[in-house]
C-alpha cells in the first residue's frame, strides 16, 4: 500500500516536486505560497540530494535563477503568491518565449476573499496571456499527483507550466497517498533549440510564431487531459462547469451524484471542445469556478448563442470572494442550510502588531515626532508594519505592493510634500527598495526613508531576510551619505535619542536612511527558546 | 459516519495543536479528514479559525457549510459566538471561560456568559486553571481536546491518547503525560 501522509495543499505540491527530481525550489515567502518552500527546506531528501531551497532576494530573481536550471536541462520550481507573478512577470513572459529544457513549473497562490493581500487578481489569466498552460489542482492528493505531470508535460512540450493554487488548498490538509518510486534528477543537458534561449527579434518573431501553434497543442492536450472530463447526467435542464476547488463545493452539494452533466477542468488553454460538447447537451450553463470570471467570461461572449452562461457576472455566484459550499448552493437553487442565528455581541477582532514589537516603538516615535509637522505624509509598504495604519497608530498615509513608500515618497516630495517620510521593511527593503533609494540618491531627492528592521521577513512568519547585518554598507554603497545613515534601537527607553534622530533627518533636505533595528519578537521567542 | 468541528480562537492560543493530534489520530483510525487553516497576516492577534472534517467517507469541500458543524471548540468564549451560523441546532460548543482581551470593545464577560450559557449544548470548562492543575499551565487546548473525546464519536479517547503521545513525543515523556493529564481532565470533567 502507498505510504498516506497528512499535509496541506502547499506541503503535498512540495512533496510531489521532490518526488518528481527537483533540482532546486526558487522563492520569496508570501502567503499562502511559503509552506511548499518550507516544506522541501526541511524534508530530508532536500539534503540527501542537496536540492536548492534557500529563499531568493525577489519574485524576479526566483523566477530567472529557476529559469537558469532549466536552460541546463534540471528540474526547478519556482513559487510566490499571486502578486508575486506581478513582481516576475517579465522574466515569466520570458520564460514563455524561451520554452523549458529541463521541467519547469510555477505555482502561484492565489489568495480569493484577500485573507493576506491587497487584491484577487487571478493567476491563470496570466497563462493565458503568456501562452502557457496552466494546471490547476482541486485537492491536496491532485495537487501531489499534479507536480509530477506538470514536470513531464513541461518537458515533453517544452514550455514552462503555471500551477495555480489558491488559499483553501494551500493551507488545508488532507491525507495524500505517495508514490514509493522517487525519480532521479535530470542530468545536465542544454537546450536543443539554442536560439530560442536568445530573444533578439530575430529569434523571438520566430518563436513567437512557433508558441501560437503550440497553444493549440496545449488546447488539444487539455481536451485530452485526463484532468478535465465530461460526465453526463440524467437532468439536462442545466450544465455545469467546474474548475479546481468549484468542483470540491459543488459535489459538497450533491454527496449522492449530481443530477445534471458536469465538465470539470483543472488543465488549461479552456478546453474549447468540451464546454461546445456539454453545451450540446444543455442550453444552461453555470459556471463554478474560484477566482475571478476567466471560463465563463469566454463562455459568454458579445453575441448571443442561444445559451444561457450563468455564475458571478450575472450574479448567480457573488461577483468578488472565494467560494463556500453555501454561495455554490444558492447557485444550485438548493434551499439554504442554517445553524443558529449570529450572535451581535461579538465584536471584530482585527490582526495587530505583536506586543513587545519593534514597529510599535518606532511608530510611536514617529507619530510623536509628526505631531509636529503637520503638512507631513508617511509612504509605507508591504508586511506586518502595514498593521500599524490601524488603531492606535495611524501611522501613515499609504500602502500600495512592495517597494513603494520610497519611490512614491519621491514622488511626493518632487511635488512639493514635505517632510516626505518612507516606512519599509528590512526584507521589503532588499525585495524591492534598493533601487527606489537609487533613484533617489540620483535625484538629490528630500526624503527620510526608515527601515524597520526586524532581521526576517516576519508577516510569513520569520523567513531570512536578504539583507541582514548588510543594510548601512548596501545604503552607503548605493550611496547615501553615510553622515545621514543612522541606526537606532526600538524600545520605549529610547524614545527620546529616536525622536532626536527622527528630527535631524527630517531637517536635513536630502536622502537619508533611519535603520531601526531590533529582531522581531516572534523569532526572538523561538531562538530564546532553543 | 461524517463529523465537522470548527476550531476557534485567537492568533497564537494553540488552536492548530488540537487539529494537529486529531488529524494524526484520523490518519490512523483510518478516516478522510480535511482541515483548513488560516496563516499569514490574520494570524496576528486576530481572530483565526480552523475547520476541521473527518468522515468514513470521502470528503469534498475543504469549508463546513453553514448549519454543518456538530461542534464548535474555541480557545476563548466570545470567539467561540463568532461561528454560531455553521453550529448545527443541536451541536456542542465546547469553550474555554478565560477571556483573551486585546480589543478596546471587547464585550462584557458576563453578557458572553449569559449567551453561551443559553444554547443548549454547552461545555464551558476553565481550561487555563485546568491545566495548570494538571501541571501543565500551556495545555489549556488539550484540556479541550478531552472535553472534545468526551463528546463526538468519530474517534476513541483512546486513538486521540495515541495521537498525543505521537505528537508530542520528540518533546520528551514529561511533556507527553503533562498533555494527556490536561486531556484527561477535560474528558473526566465533561462526560
Amino acid at each position: 500500500m502507498a505510504p498516506k501522509q497528512l499535509l496541506l495543499g502547499d506541503e503535498a505540491l512540495a512533496l510531489g516536486a521532490l518526488h518528481a527530481g527537483l533540482t532546486g525550489v526558487y522563492a520569496y515567502p508570501g502567503t499562502p505560497s511559503t509552506e511548499i518552500t518550507e516544506y522541501i527546506q526541511g524534508h530530508p531528501l532536500t539534503r540527501e540530494r542537496g536540492v536548492h531551497c534557500a529563499w531568493s532576494a525577489n519574485e524576479k530573481t526566483a523566477m530567472e535563477e529557476a529559469l537558469g536550471v532549466s536552460y541546463a536541462g534540471k528540474r526547478a520550481l519556482v513559487c510566490f503568491k499571486h502578486v508575486g507573478l506581478n513582481v516576475a512577470a517579465d522574466a515569466f513572459m520570458g520564460s514563455a518565449m524561451t520554452g523549458a529544457n529541463g521541467g519547469l513549473v510555477i505555482a502561484s497562490c492565489d489568495d480569493p476573499s484577500m485573507h493576506s493581500s491587497q487584491n484577487e487578481q487571478d493567476s491563470r489569466f496570466y497563462g493565458a496571456f503568456a501562452m502557457m498552460p496552466v494546471f490547476e489542482p482541486s485537492s491536496q492528493q491532485e495537487a501531489y499527483e499534479m507536480m509530477g505531470e506538470a514536470f513531464d508535460y513541461s518537458e515533453k512540450r517544452g514550455i514552462p507550466v503555471l500551477m495555480r493554487m489558491v488559499t483553501r488548498l494551500s493551507h488545508s490538509r488532507a491525507i495524500v497517498e505517495t508514490r514509493e518510486d522517487i525519480r532521479e534528477q535530470n542530468a545536465l543537458a542544454f537546450p536543443k533549440n539554442p536560439r530560442q534561449w536568445v530573444t533578439l527579434p530575430v529569434n523571438a518573431k520566430v518563436r513567437n510564431e512557433a508558441l501560437v501553434k503550440d497553444y493549440l497543442v496545449f488546447e488539444e492536450d487539455a481536451v485530452e487531459s485526463k484532468f478535465n472530463w465530461l460526465k453526463d447526467a440524467p437532468d439536462h435542464s442545466l450544465g455545469i462547469i467546474a474548475c479546481g476547488l468549484g468542483y470540491n463545493y459543488l459535489m459538497e452539494n450533491y454527496p449522492d451524484g449530481c443530477p445534471y452533466p458536469v465538465l470539470k477542468i483543472s488543465q488549461y488553454p479552456f478546453p474549447r471542445a468540451l464546454a461546445v460538447k456539454l453545451a450540446s447537451m444543455c442550453k444552461t450553463i453555470l459556471v463554478i469556478e474560484e477566482g475571478q470570471p476567466l471560463v465563463e467570461d469566454r463562455l459568454r461572449g458579445v453575441f448571443q448563442s442561444g445559451i444561457t452562461v450563468k455564475g458571478r457576472l450575472d450574479g448567480t455566484l457573488p461577483r468578488t470572494g472565494e467560494l463556500t459550499p453555501d454561495a455554490v448552493r444558492a447557485a444550485l437553487g438548493l434551499p439554504e442550510t442554517k445553524g443558529l442565528d449570529p450572535c451581535d455581541i461579538v465584536a471584530p477582532r482585527p490582526p495587530a502588531l505583536c506586543q513587545g514589537c519593534g514597529h510599535r516603538d518606532f511608530y510611536t516615535a514617529l507619530n510623536n515626532v509628526l505631531k509636529d509637522y503637520p503638512t507631513a505624509r508617511v509612504f509605507s509598504d508591504i508586511g506586518c508594519y502595514t498593521l500599524g495604519w490601524l488603531a492606535p497608530f495611524h501611522a501613515f498615509h499609504t500602502c500600495v505592493e512592495m517597494g513603494a513608500s520610497l519611490t512614491m515618497s519621491q514622488g511626493a516630495a518632487f511635488s512639493g510634500v514635505w517632510p516626505s517620510v518612507a516606512v519599509i521593511g528590512d526584507s521589503t527593503f532588499t525585495h524591492s527598495g534598493m533601487t527606489g533609494l537609487l533613484d533617489a540618491v540620483n535625484g538629490n531627492a528630500d526624503v527620510t526613508l526608515c527601515i524597520s528592521d526586524n532581521l526576517t521577513t516576519g508577516m510569513t512568519g520569520g523567513q531570512d531576510s536578504a539583507g541582514t547585518g548588510r543594510l548601512e554598507a548596501i545604503c552607503a554603497g548605493i550611496g547615501v551619505d553615510p553622515a545621514h545613515i543612522r541606526t537606532i534601537v526600538p524600545l520605549p527607553k529610547n524614545y527620546p535619542e529616536m525622536e532626536q534622530t527622527i528630527r535631524e533627518e527630517l531637517e536635513y533636505h536630502g536622502v537619508s536612511v533611519i535603520i531601526c533595528r531590533r529582531e522581531c519578537i516572534q523569532t526572538f521567542r523561538r531562538h530564546a527558546k532553543k | 459516519m461524517k463529523q465537522d468541528i470548527i476550531l476557534a480562537g485567537v492568533g497564537g492560543q494553540g488552536i492548530l495543536s488540537i487539529a494537529t493530534v486529531i488529524g494524526s489520530a484520523a490518519l490512523t483510525e483510518g478516516l478522510y479528514l480535511k482541515q483548513a487553516e488560516v496563516h499569514g497576516m490574520s494570524q496576528r492577534g486576530g481572530d483565526v479559525q480552523s475547520t476541521l472534517r473527518l468522515s468514513s467517507e470521502p470528503i469534498m469541500s475543504d469549508l463546513v457549510p453553514k448549519g454543518g458543524a456538530d461542534c464548535i471548540v474555541s480557545m476563548e468564549p466570545m470567539e467561540a459566538l463568532r461561528y454560531l451560523p455553521w453550529l448545527k441546532k443541536d451541536g456542542w460548543i465546547i469553550t474555554s471561560t478565560a477571556p483573551f482581551v486585546n480589543i478596546p470593545n471587547y464585550p462584557p464577560i458576563e453578557k458572553i456568559m449569559e449567551k453561551l450559557e443559553s444554547l443548549p449544548h454547552l461545555v464551558a470548562l476553565d481550561a487555563d486553571a485546568m491545566a495548570k492543575d494538571a501541571g501543565s499551565p500551556r495545555s489549556a487546548n488539550m484540556v479541550l481536546l478531552g472535553a472534545v473525546a468526551a463528546k463526538l464519536d468519530i474517534l476513541q479517547p483512546e486513538a486521540l491518547r495515541e495521537g498525543i503521545r505521537r505528537v508530542f513525543g520528540r518533546k520528551g515523556e514529561a511533556i507527553v503525560e503533562a498533555n494527556l493529564k490536561a486531556f484527561d481532565a477535560g474528558f473526566e470533567k465533561s462526560m
